[in-house]
């Protein structure tokens, strides 16, 4: 059990490297202020396909073709393919793996897929199992506002802490290499339950999940957050950055000007986009874009990726269940 | 003057609605719900009838006008047709809309997609 | 942390809403709209012979303004300033049936359009029947009673 540390982290020795990688972002993420740090940004969401839900597969095939095109790789020498988004049975992922000879690993994590998928995949790879893995999350506004909220056209008004889903894709190949940003530890986290209902903030849900993972890899790897030059939670939106920084600071930690948040900062305030991006695709363009990019230029040379996610149902919520949230975290070194 | 009273009758029935979302847990599906029953209600008692009277639109278009023509056309099938009238009045009058509005929007959904 | 403490400071750090701006938005939403139905009800009283064709006449046409501004994507963005001022009127009651009926409708004809149309007016019209239905019962046994 050599490269486990403490109780939920593990550590990749063999040195798993991000090979190449694709970001693909809907148009209304193309006019937010990390436009730059994504290689598309599409001209409108529909690309004229007959549903939404089309068009969600499509990009994340189009950000799989793009990833393998960048490092010269055959699908074919893909050994795994781990993929998810935030529809019913994970279809987009499931039709888009469909069109690859991969095999093929669906998994759901709402919000936090993109980094349960880089640390599987590398695990994968620290294992021997595999020389090259594919991960990859999309995730389209109007599908997912159709199955967990309302029709678009509805006559709802937005409030301050509702999330907008993104629009986009993230795919990375992992893999060895001599050079690239390396995976060094993977943390998955423990459900987290605080007994929040309110699915309209899911940020002030999901921040004691976030909080529960930093402090658990923290502890194991015997770091601080000021270690890290960067920590960026995936969308835990104004409110729920706000409350991650309460719980963190009640606790004594110092180094909280290191945390950025992906949800929050993606979008522009004048874009009315209440608290914030969420979504599956949402840390996966920022983590391999924003985040991948300050690696890449020397910003920043550790960075820790911390993807939330809110596990609720549309028929849960209607229940009167509770919001068990989750956040797995991923360090990346330059 | 009609004018200036449906303007303010209609729009302090949309803030008390708004007031109602904005301090409780209501949603949306909540409060209409609500205004449809009081609307109901309020035609049951006939208060309702002279409200309109006065407001005009400002009491005819927010969808309390919905519950109360619901009882109104329960009553006065109930006087033509006896205990019948009880199932058959709920959409005497308002069948009109509620037609209007399967129809449009059989139309539109045929005709247009949802745009963002 | 006990989940009671969290669900407080949670509580306690919500930024408030904008309570009186909303319901200002909301009064003048609601309030135009209803004016613009005035408009059609004095014209609909110089057409028709009795109030209550009037008033029907009227309710229609509301409802095609509801449904018009709902296809050409005018009346979401109307409620996210006006609020219940969009949603309480008529015209929010067809924007209900328009929007559910256009999202759905690509799962079909049948399945979707028809089946999801009253997905959200459903509500309004199932307790407005069953409030009309015993409040009209109860007058009546009253009636009979005395």
């Amino acid at each position: 059990m050599s490269n486990r540390l403490g109780s939920q982290t593990l550590t990749f020795s063999k040195v798993p490297r991000l090979l190449s990688s694709y970001t693909i972002v809907g148009p209304l993420e193309g006019k937010g202020p990390h436009a730059l740090d994504f290689d598309e940004i599409l001209p409108d969401d529909v690309l004229d396909q007959k549903t939404p839900e089309k068009t969600e597969r499509l990009i994340l095939e189009m950000a799989i073709e793009k990833t393998l095109q960048q490092s010269n790789t055959k699908i074919e020498d893909v050994h795994f393919l781990i993929a998810g988004d935030l529809l019913n049975q994970i279809t987009s992922s499931t039709l888009a793996a469909s069109t690859y000879a991969a095999p093929f690993l669906g998994i759901y994590g709402a919000c936090s897929t993109f980094a349960q998928a880089m640390g599987l995949g590398a695990t994968l790879l620290q294992g021997d199992f595999a020389e090259k893995v594919l991960i990859g999350t999309a995730s389209h506004y109007q599908t997912a506002e159709r199955q967990f909220r309302y029709p678009i056209e509805l006559n709802i008004q937005h409030i301050s802490s509702n999330h907008h889903t993104v629009t986009g894709a993230g795919v990375a190949l992992l893999g060895f290499a001599n050079q690239g940003p390396q995976v060094t530890h993977a943390t998955f986290g423990t459900i987290v339950d605080m007994g929040l209902k309110d699915s309209q903030d899911m940020g002030s849900a999901m921040a004691p999940a976030a909080f529960s993972t930093i402090k658990q890899h923290l502890k194991d790897t015997s770091r601080g957050l000021e270690d890290y030059d960067m920590v960026l939670t995936g969308d835990l939106g104004k409110h729920g950055r706000k409350m991650l920084r309460l719980l963190l600071s009640k606790e004594g930690f110092s180094g909280l000007e290191r945390l950025q948040d992906g949800g929050s900062q993606i979008y522009g305030d004048h874009q009315k986009t209440g608290a914030g991006g969420s979504g599956a695709a949402c840390i996966a363009v920022m983590g391999l874009g924003y985040a991948l990019n300050m690696l890449k230029s020397g910003k920043a040379r550790r960075i820790l990726v911390v993807a939330t996610g809110a596990l609720l149902s549309a028929l849960t919520v209607l229940q009167g269940e509770s919001i068990p949230c989750i956040a797995h975290a991923v360090a990346l070194e330059a | 003057m009609e004018y200036i009273i449906a303007f303010l009758v209609g729009g302090a029935i949309c803030a008390i609605g708004q007031l109602i979302i904005d301090t409780t847990k209501c949603s949306n599906a909540h409060l209409l719900v609500g205004l449809v029953c009081l609307g109901a209600v309020l035609s049951g008692l006939g208060i309702y009838e002279p409200f309109q009277e006065f407001a005009g639109a400002g009491a005819l278009v927010p969808v309390m006008g919905f519950g109360s023509s619901i009882t109104k056309g329960m009553l006065s099938e109930l006087e033509r047709l006896g205990w019948e009238g009880l199932f058959t009045g709920a959409f005497e009058i308002t069948g009109l809309g509620l037609a209007a509005g399967i129809v449009f929007s059989s139309i539109w959904a045929l005709l247009r997609k949802p745009q963002k | 942390m006990k989940p009671q403490e969290y669900q407080k400071l949670v509580q306690d750090n919500s930024p408030p809403r904008p309570i009186f701006k909303n319901m200002l938005w909301a009064f003048f939403v609601g309030g135009v709209i209803c004016t613009v139905g005035q408009v059609v009800l004095n014209i609909a009283s110089k057409v028709e012979n009795t109030k209550a064709e009037a008033s029907a006449v009227t309710l229609a046409v509301m409802i095609l303004i509801g449904t018009v501004l709902t296809a050409f994507g005018v009346y979401d963005e109307l409620a996210e300033k006006g609020g219940a001022g969009a949603a309480v009127p008529i015209t929010g009651f067809a924007n209900t049936m328009t929007s559910a009926a256009m999202e759905f409708r690509r799962e079909g004809v049948l399945l979707g359009m028809a089946a999801k149309m009253f997905v959200i007016a459903g509500p309004v019209i199932v307790f407005g029947i069953l409030s009309g239905f015993i409040v009209t019962l109860i007058k009546v046994l009253i009636l009979k009673l005395l």
